[in-house]
């Protein structure tokens, strides 16, 4: 009877198990197979005709290479920068200080962060851009973005920089470095696994919106590849399949090949955070 | 110290100080073209007596449409979907590793953090009426083709942000339950609890604050999410706007920013009620502890 029972369970888990992966797999089926095809339509089927002319054609549109190669990398890379630095800084000083309530400090301001955030923001930030001139500049976008990212990144940063001994850092500071010179020599190389996730989190954040630089970018030479891409529309209106595909396959591939790096390297979880967020 | 400084000043200009100038603009008729565009005057309540506007407020297009659809939205796919099926995955793999373990979560994560656009497009394809996958598995069974976009629009984007933030609530879940003390485990396994006792009594004891934080984070996202307007656009005729989508269209499309000042002031105070009834009961759940 116990037999039949762990059968069954085992079976009905599997088949569960089975359901949820397909769920998370059937939607991204298309762009693996649609940019293949030479005639791709909306339906996931096996690339027939087998073609790579679909990039070729893809390089050829300069205008949405440029975003891609370009203007994202910029977007991306200045918001990745901006924030692992400024959260590591913030983060650091927020746990070698003596304030009462920081962690919820922090709490409060993820939280603060994600109401602020979003299209809400976007009226007030707009303008803010508007009056400083920085509407249609690269540099108006990644100030915008690394503000939005800040309060998680400092999050994130957070159970890192709580994992060094301050004995460390003391016994620098006694044998006569500056707080700087102790920060740059004892602390920082020790943070850099924690520099890193969160660099690529942000870059990963920065790489995939939409919405920002959609409202404060106006040029075409300066548009990333997320607004770009509505550039593969006929003039009729109707999207080409086929170029769609194939530049969103190209636009997602550092994503993918960042997860696998860090999935490789750290293992994807979550680091720190979760002993903040439940105690 | 001088650490901290560029992180205020971040944090400082981009979140708290827009935070008070969009109450401020709520109250004018500020736009960026048409004659108070130069100069914009003090107009009072008539942005939110606009909003509010009983006798139209729920057609199509106004802002009680939006508000129910997001309602619906958050419930259905935040608190109703991303939550319990995160929990389900996380206990289905907990203390379990593996290929299956290590495919399910990364093509779940896979969905989480590939670009909006990307993912958007996908969906498009997946939810078509005549190629669609998601028609193609649904017929395969026998059921007959629904039109994704004409029909059920609310729903297609329901299911999609199952699909795209399940994964953060499985990844906390999974964290939180790798934190329990082993021990707790094989004192339950030597009392000889059954899966559901161990459920009720030493996992979900252990993991209801990280619940509620699950809670208050992904509502607050799926709240102010935009990617499904990449999807449906709100269409059709206003049928999947959600509140995010109506402040893009009124600020962004009308170029009306009193107004959309006034309707994102509304959002940030729902924002703000919700984060604080979530914080109430985290303080709660702790006191009992």
């Amino acid at each position: 009877m116990n037999l039949v029972r762990f059968v069954i369970l085992r079976l009905g888990f599997v088949l569960v198990t089975v359901l949820i992966g397909t769920f998370f797999v059937l939607p991204l089926l298309w762009l693996l197979t649609a940019p293949f095809n030479a005639q791709a339509t909306l339906r996931v089927e096996w690339p027939s005709p087998f073609t790579l002319r679909n990039f070729g054609d893809v390089f050829r549109n300069t205008f949405a290479i440029r975003a891609l190669f370009l203007n994202s990398i910029i977007q991306a890379g200045g918001t990745m920068l901006g924030t692992a630095v400024i959260a590591t800084l913030a983060a650091y000083a927020l746990s070698r200080l003596e304030i009462r309530g920081r962690n919820v400090l922090v709490y409060l301001l993820v939280l603060f962060s994600s109401v602020v955030t979003g299209t809400a923001a976007m009226v007030p930030i707009f303008l803010l851009l508007y009056y400083l001139r920085l509407i249609d500049t690269h540099l108006g976008v990644i100030l915008v973005l690394t503000g939005g990212l800040l309060p998680t990144g400092i999050f994130l940063m957070r159970d890192f920089v709580e994992s060094i001994p301050r004995s460390y850092e003391e016994s620098a500071l006694v044998s006569g470095a500056t707080p700087w010179q102790t920060f740059r020599d004892v602390v920082l190389p020790v943070l850099r696994p924690g520099m890193m996730v969160v660099a690529v989190w942000a870059f990963v954040n920065a790489w995939g919106n939409f919405l920002i630089p959609a409202i404060l970018i106006r040029s075409p030479e300066k548009m990333p590849a997320p607004v770009a891409i509505y550039s593969f529309y006929t003039e009729g209106g109707t999207p080409v399949l086929t170029l769609i595909s194939a530049y969103s396959l190209l636009y997602a591939i550092p994503v993918v090949v960042l997860y696998l790096f860090v999935n490789w390297r750290y293992g994807f979880r979550f680091f720190g955070g979760i002993k903040g967020g439940g105690k | 110290m001088a650490f901290l400084a560029p992180a205020l000043l971040f944090i400082g200009v981009f979140l708290l100080f827009p935070f008070i100038w969009v109450l401020i603009i709520s109250f004018t008729d500020t736009a960026l073209t048409g004659p108070s565009a130069a100069n914009p005057s003090f107009v009072g309540l008539e942005n939110y007596y606009r909003l509010f506007n009983a006798s139209r407020w729920m057609r199509a297009g106004e802002f009680g449409n939006a508000l129910r659809n997001t309602l619906f939205f958050v419930l259905g796919s935040a608190i109703l979907g991303q939550a319990p099926l995160g929990l389900a995955i996380a206990l289905a793999f907990h203390r379990k590793k593996g290929l299956v373990r290590e495919l399910v979560f990364s093509v779940a994560t896979m969905a989480w953090i590939l670009p909006d656009v990307a993912v958007a497009f996908a969906w498009i394809a997946f939810l078509d009426r005549d190629f669609g996958t998601l028609n193609a598995v649904l017929g395969a069974f026998g059921a007959k083709a629904i039109d994704w976009y004409f029909e059920k629009p609310l729903v297609a984007i329901t299911l999609f942000n199952i699909w795209r933030g399940t994964a953060f609530s499985m990844l906390l879940f999974s964290a939180a339950l790798g934190n329990i003390p082993p021990s707790y485990w094989e004192t339950a396994e030597v009392a000889g609890a059954n899966a559901w006792q161990r459920f009720r009594d030493i996992i979900l004891p252990l993991i209801l604050p990280h619940f509620l934080t699950d809670l208050i984070l992904i509502t607050l996202w799926t709240f102010n999410t935009f990617t499904p307007y990449l999807i449906t656009g709100g269409g059709p005729f206003f049928r999947s706007e959600t509140v995010s989508m109506y402040t893009y269209r009124v600020a962004f499309k009308f170029l009306e920013f009193g107004r959309g000042a006034a309707v994102a002031v509304v959002m940030m105070a729902i924002n703000l009620v919700l984060a604080t009834g979530y914080l109430l009961s985290l303080r709660r759940g702790r006191a009992w502890r």
